[in-house]
């Protein structure tokens, strides 16, 4: 049984699941893999009609011609990542504070926030846009990526209280107890003792938020007009459009890459913390 | 810290319980700010906000239920519905079959798993925007890999877009939702399944149970709660599809793709009738509460009880 995990049900033999799983993770690569390839073809070759397989020369001419889309695909890597590192900061710190709060303390007004917490849960953030816009609006928040910045955080919370409070609730009362008789004061104990127990819990959250902000389409859409204010996801919205008469598919797909490449970096680096934080938000909450 | 501590001696007369419920409230402090600018005032905005006569310019006044008795007869919200539902009926058990089977293949712990584990992924970390890109080119009939392929097994010459023929388009991007997020209710399912006690697997297996029979009457009954969590995430997902519709179809051919959301974005943020838009949004906030109380009550109950 553990050597193929499939027997158990099918009682298909360790060759068998082999294929098929290599089967899938073709299936599931070669878009991966034809887009690479297609955003290395020089422009000319990406927009023939057979499509080649295998490039005739390989380029780097696409992803030199990002820099001239508009403000210059730096430009939109420095948005992006500035907006996702604001939100990942302030989504941790409000989500560390809140979560020891509610893992550890009882207070009068813990079920009035925990039930505002739920209704976040049902109500999805599309629903809110509309006045969102209006508001940002009034605030001359459109077009600036802090207001924005500032929703993906908000958007972030439910999950992430959840994922700090599981890791708070995990850390044994009597280590807590400890710090206390030990004459350490709540903030003391918080930072000192539980602090450095949730890291995995913030690590988790971190991810989480990044990707988030990373990868958000539709806010970011409606909120920034501005295209000195896009992200990368917008820009790509700019490698649409048909300048002659045909979209550039060379450029477009070395755009898809560009913004796909530290998501999958990401997540190959820190993989065990992105599944662990599945769980504890996820199935546990 | 320095500060807290003189507090803590000034105020050595306040009980401990009380100190505590108090800095248990601090916590929770900045949270709630955020909660309650960028969600709850934004939220009861819309419902406010839904009751009149909205334009981007000029004057706004209210005018009641008038935008929901209009919502009910717009064709094109009533048609918008139409095609998230049918989109969300046929998206849901695809996804749901596809993660089942790939949780049952790489539920182990070999190190071969785990690459394929990986693999099968990394799809779901890459944004809806790019990857919705990526899918409009890879079915694009001049240049994209996909009807080149087909080309070459001889299914004749697919001249039209696919994209221009109504269940094709439909069709495109289920498959592409598919490959972009099998994974993620893959690796939820799969968690499950390995905290299914050996013991009872092998209890089964002795009793002679195998293939469907083991799945059916034994694993699938004891990781039921998961299973309504991932169809309740995929329902909700899928009611709320934009981004992959939004960039692949354009909402086309002839506004046949058109989801809700969608719907709302033109309504909103195209046409500017911002009352109105308001008006739909509540109505998908309702829909969407109703899910989310099925899943609490789903939530509340516990695997392998």
């Amino acid at each position: 049984m553990n050597k193929s995990p499939f027997k158990t049900y099918f009682g298909m033999p360790r060759k068998g699941w082999f294929i098929v799983c290599t089967c899938l993770s073709v299936m599931v690569l070669t878009p991966l893999v034809a887009s690479i390839t297609s955003s290395l073809k020089t422009a000319k070759e990406a927009q023939q009609s057979p499509p080649t397989l295998i490039p005739k020369s390989l380029t780097f001419d696409n992803y030199r011609r990002l820099t001239g889309v508009s403000d210059g695909v730096k430009h939109y890597l420095l948005n992006s990542f500035g907006l996702a590192m604001g939100t990942v900061v302030g989504t941790l710190i409000l989500s560390v504070l809140a979560g020891y709060g509610f893992a550890r303390f009882k207070f009068r007004a813990k079920g009035l926030v925990f039930g505002l917490i739920l209704l976040m849960i049902m109500i999805p953030f599309q629903a809110i846009l509309t006045p969102l816009y209006v508001t940002f609006g009034k605030l001359g928040l459109t077009n600036n990526l802090v207001g924005l910045c500032l929703i993906y955080i908000t958007y972030q919370l439910p999950f992430s209280i959840f994922v700090m409070r599981n890791s708070f609730a995990e850390v044994p009362v009597s280590i807590e107890e400890a710090s206390v008789v030990d004459g350490c004061n709540s903030w003391t104990t918080f930072r000192r003792v539980m602090l450095p127990l949730a890291i995995p819990g913030c690590i988790s959250v971190a991810l989480f938020a990044f990707f988030a902000s990373w990868n958000e389409f539709l806010a970011a859409l409606i909120l920034m007009n501005d295209q000195t204010k896009y992200t990368l996801p917008i820009m790509l919205t700019l490698l649409n459009s048909k300048l002659y008469g045909q979209v550039d598919w060379g450029l477009m797909q070395a755009g898809v890459i560009v913004t796909m490449i530290p998501s999958i970096i990401l997540f190959l680096t820190l993989q065990r913390y992105y599944v662990q934080g599945l769980m504890a938000g996820g199935v546990k909450a | 810290m320095a500060s807290a501590n003189i507090s803590l001696t000034r105020n050595r007369k306040t009980s401990f319980a009380k100190k505590r419920a108090r800095a248990g409230f601090y916590f929770v402090i900045p949270a709630s700010i955020f909660v309650l600018v960028f969600f709850l005032y934004p939220f009861l905005n819309v419902i406010w906000m839904s009751f009149q006569d909205w334009p981007l310019l000029g004057e706004r006044s209210w005018i009641g239920f008038e935008n929901y008795r209009t919502a009910f007869q717009d064709i094109e919200f009533i048609n918008s519905v139409k095609f998230t539902l049918l989109y969300t009926v046929i998206v849901t058990p695809l996804l749901f079959f596809t993660a089942l089977g790939m949780a049952l293949l790489i539920k182990g712990t070999s190190r071969t798993t785990k690459v394929f584990r990986t693999i099968f992924f990394l799809p779901v970390v890459i944004g809806f925007g790019p990857a919705s890109y990526l899918w409009y080119w890879f079915v694009d009939s001049r240049v994209g890999p996909a009807p080149q392929f087909l080309r070459v097994l001889g299914f004749g010459d697919q001249e039209e877009q696919w994209l221009g023929i109504m269940p094709l388009a439909l069709f495109v991007v289920i498959v592409m939702v598919v490959w972009k997020f099998a994974a993620f209710q893959m690796i939820l399912l799969m968690a499950a399944i390995q905290g299914i006690s050996k013991e009872i697997l092998e209890a089964a297996e002795i009793d002679g149970a195998k293939g469907f029979t083991l799945l059916r009457t034994i694993t699938l009954p004891l990781i039921k709660r998961t299973i309504s969590l991932v169809l309740i995430l995929s329902v909700a997902g899928s009611l709320l599809a934009f981004d992959q519709f939004y960039i692949i179809t354009g909402g086309n051919p002839n506004g046949s793709t058109l989801t809700t959301v969608f719907n709302i974005y033109r309504q909103s943020f195209l046409q500017f009738q911002l009352g109105y838009g308001a008006a739909l949004s509540v109505l998908v906030a309702i829909a969407l509460m109703l899910i989310s109380l099925i899943q609490l009550r789903v939530l509340r109950g516990d695997d392998h009880e």
